[in-house]
């Protein structure tokens, strides 16, 4: 033993810790430096549009579509899963609740359940198989990308008679009392109000320029802070970080792993309905393609929001600021002079520095030298 | 600590009932035989140190011990009624705890979490039934104290200390969860000469809180450091169980090696294998 005294509750071998080096620990920290930069970026080179509170909407609506996504990406990947197949997921449970609505004339309240249930249920079938079988989920669930998108093709052909395209779904959801809660703008008269008064930008027929703030960015917002709350002050919480960590360690303390990672499973499967539901009602119509390759983007998302991609460690949060990155760049380079298409470049720059940073935040955190 | 050299405070009367008695237990795989007949008992507040060579059968043993094997003959009694456990939670359950050497800890969570990890504190109910955060904080920070460990902060990760703090966090938790008998799988066979005496020093501080501690480890020296008792395990069976004063470090290490061999051997390496 050394020579301290027991009771001693300081020791003189460990520095205080700055504040700066306790900040570099939280696995969030990339993602808000990055919406940062990312803002100062086009702060510096865009149209001053991007950033009044339409432009703020404009590029928030497609970040929250992502971001739902990417936070069952991240709460998944925290708990040391993969899922590759969300955005075929998005189009399956787009054509699943098109046909809810459509072939079996279904009201909102009954077809939005069963169209959770389902895609639950499909998640669940996902996890199952990569629980039992050992097999890395990666490569479960690239199988189910294809699986998932044929599906959803031969469904939709079924279902419209030969179109990949269902439509009238406007038409068939527009009066139901619960449209309002997947679809449109919320806050409409809080707005309207905001506009008489002269406190935002209106046409110069006196109708505010922005109407409302879209659903989507709501639920995304709430989404976010729910699975933050999960994650950081819940005993399920302890349980995915433990899962992701080290499976042996986790089940033989008696964390119920299996239980944990199919419903993680079952969770992002619903995180992709949900951006099913919202888009097709929006949209009128769902398509084979709803989702394509939103599956790699969320991923995306999640690792610039500082999850590791071993599992373990990551932030929910850090998804959020993540995904509104990716709205920032995508709306962002209309509002510049460069070619849209630098979009793509930047993305996966954007994946090689966030990785290539939580590595080193990972080598900080576990000591490693 | 003060007479750091000795880490052994006086041996558990006879008479003191055992928690566990292993009695003639058998465990064979397929037509491999593990264990042909290994009895062992374990007293509260005594360091029993199961000593054995590489593939003597320790591993076998204790994990028929804490429920990962069933034997297939022999009997298990527990605080003197028989016990069969079927998994390791029954015998967690009933008050065995088990830090194998993988330790059961996740370097990249806190040692907080790590500490309540599958047995969290909650508050509050129903919806709002939530991860008792501070609490967990002040106990991992008061037990870990106990244990002689300054923590930078409850938030630090496991992955950042040293091999035998480690080791004291996985035992700090076993205690904390009211583990009557604390297996110790080879505790201290990755470590340092620094933190080899921090573990033993654990267990010593472990042993007086009336643990029963099962020391397993094939390294004479350190078994005779902190044992009271010690049972040596050779090719499945037990060669015998000697206490503490009654046996020289040589007589227990010709026993490990089953008497053979390493008698030649022991005259170039001094006698300090």
């Amino acid at each position: 033993m050394s020579d301290t005294t027991p009771n001693q509750t300081t020791d003189e071998r460990i520095k205080a810790e700055p504040l700066i080096s306790r900040l570099m620990k939280r696995p969030e920290l990339g993602a808000i430096a990055g919406v940062i930069l990312v803002a100062i970026f086009f702060v510096i080179t865009a149209d001053s549009a991007m950033f009044t509170a339409s432009g703020i909407i404009n590029f928030l609506t497609p970040a929250a579509q992502l971001g739902i996504l990417a936070i069952g990406a991240a709460l998944l990947m925290i708990g040391g899963e993969f899922d590759l197949s969300i955005g075929s997921m998005v189009a399956f449970a787009g054509l699943f609740f098109g046909v809810c609505v459509m072939v079996w004339g279904l009201p909102l309240i009954v077809a939005i359940p069963i169209t959770f249930a389902f895609a639950g249920f499909v998640g669940a079938i996902n996890g199952f198989i990569v629980i039992r079988s050992g097999l890395p989920s990666f490569i479960v669930t690239l199988a189910f990308l294809f699986i998932l998108r044929g599906l959803s093709l031969v469904g939709l052909k079924w279902a419209s008679g030969g179109s990949t395209q269902l439509r009238g779904v406007r038409d068939a959801t527009e009066n139901d009392w619960l449209a309002p809660v997947f679809s449109g703008d919320a806050f409409p008269g809080f707005f309207a109000w905001l506009a008489e008064r002269g406190l935002v930008e209106t046409f110069s027929n006196g109708t505010p320029k922005v109407t409302g703030i879209p659903v989507e960015i709501l639920w995304f917002v709430v989404l976010a802070l729910v699975a933050t709350y999960v994650l950081l002050r819940t005993p399920a919480g302890n349980w995915i970080f433990a899962a992701g960590g080290d499976t042996t360690a986790a089940s033989n303390s008696g964390v119920p792993v299996k239980r944990i990672k199919i419903s993680l499973f079952m969770v992002t499967a619903c995180c992709a309905a949900l951006v099913a539901i919202i888009t097709v009602i929006d949209a009128g119509s769902t398509d084979a393609r709803r989702g394509f390759q939103k599956e790699f983007e969320a991923i995306i998302a999640a690792v610039i929001g500082g999850c590791l991609l071993t599992g373990g460690y990551g932030s929910a949060i850090g998804a959020f600021f993540g995904s509104i990155i990716f709205g920032m760049v995508v709306i962002g380079l209309t509002y510049t002079n460069f070619d849209q298409d630098w979009f793509q470049v930047f993305l996966g720059g954007m994946l090689l520095i966030a990785v290539l940073f939580n590595n080193a935040i990972r080598k900080r955190v576990t000591g490693e030298r | 600590m003060t007479d750091d050299s000795k880490f052994h405070h006086g041996a558990v009367d006879d008479k003191v009932a055992p928690i566990v008695q292993m009695q003639d237990i058998q465990k064979h795989f397929g037509n491999i035989i593990a264990l042909a007949g290994v009895s062992f008992d374990i007293r509260p507040g005594e360091c029993h140190c199961l000593l054995g060579d590489n593939g003597a059968g320790k591993s076998t043993f204790i994990k028929t011990m804490s429920g990962v094997h069933q034997p297939t003959h022999g009997k298990i009694l527990f605080e003197g009624k028989p016990m069969s456990f079927a998994t390791p939670r029954d015998s967690m359950e009933a008050g065995i705890a088990t830090v194998f050497q993988d330790l059961a800890m996740i370097p990249l969570m806190s040692v907080a979490r790590n500490f309540f990890m599958g047995r969290e504190p909650t508050k509050g109910r129903g919806l709002f039934k939530r991860f008792d955060v501070e609490m967990a904080n002040d106990i991992t920070m008061t037990e870990m104290r106990k244990m002689g460990i300054n923590l930078r902060g409850p938030d630090q990760a496991v992955g950042t200390l040293s091999g035998g703090e480690r080791q004291t966090v996985a035992i700090a938790r076993a205690v904390y969860f009211g583990a009557k008998v604390l297996i110790l799988d080879e505790p201290t066979s990755a470590l340092g000469v620094r933190q080899t005496s921090n573990v033993l020093a654990t267990i010593d501080k472990v042993r007086k809180q009336g643990v029963g501690v099962v020391f397993i480890s094939h390294n004479v020296r350190h078994a005779l450091a902190v044992g009271d008792r010690f049972t040596v395990l050779n090719r499945g069976k037990t060669l015998g169980t000697a206490k503490r004063g009654e046996i020289t470090p040589e007589e227990l290490q010709d026993l490990m090696a089953g008497g053979q061999e390493l008698a030649q051997l022991e005259g170039s390496l001094g006698g300090t294998v």
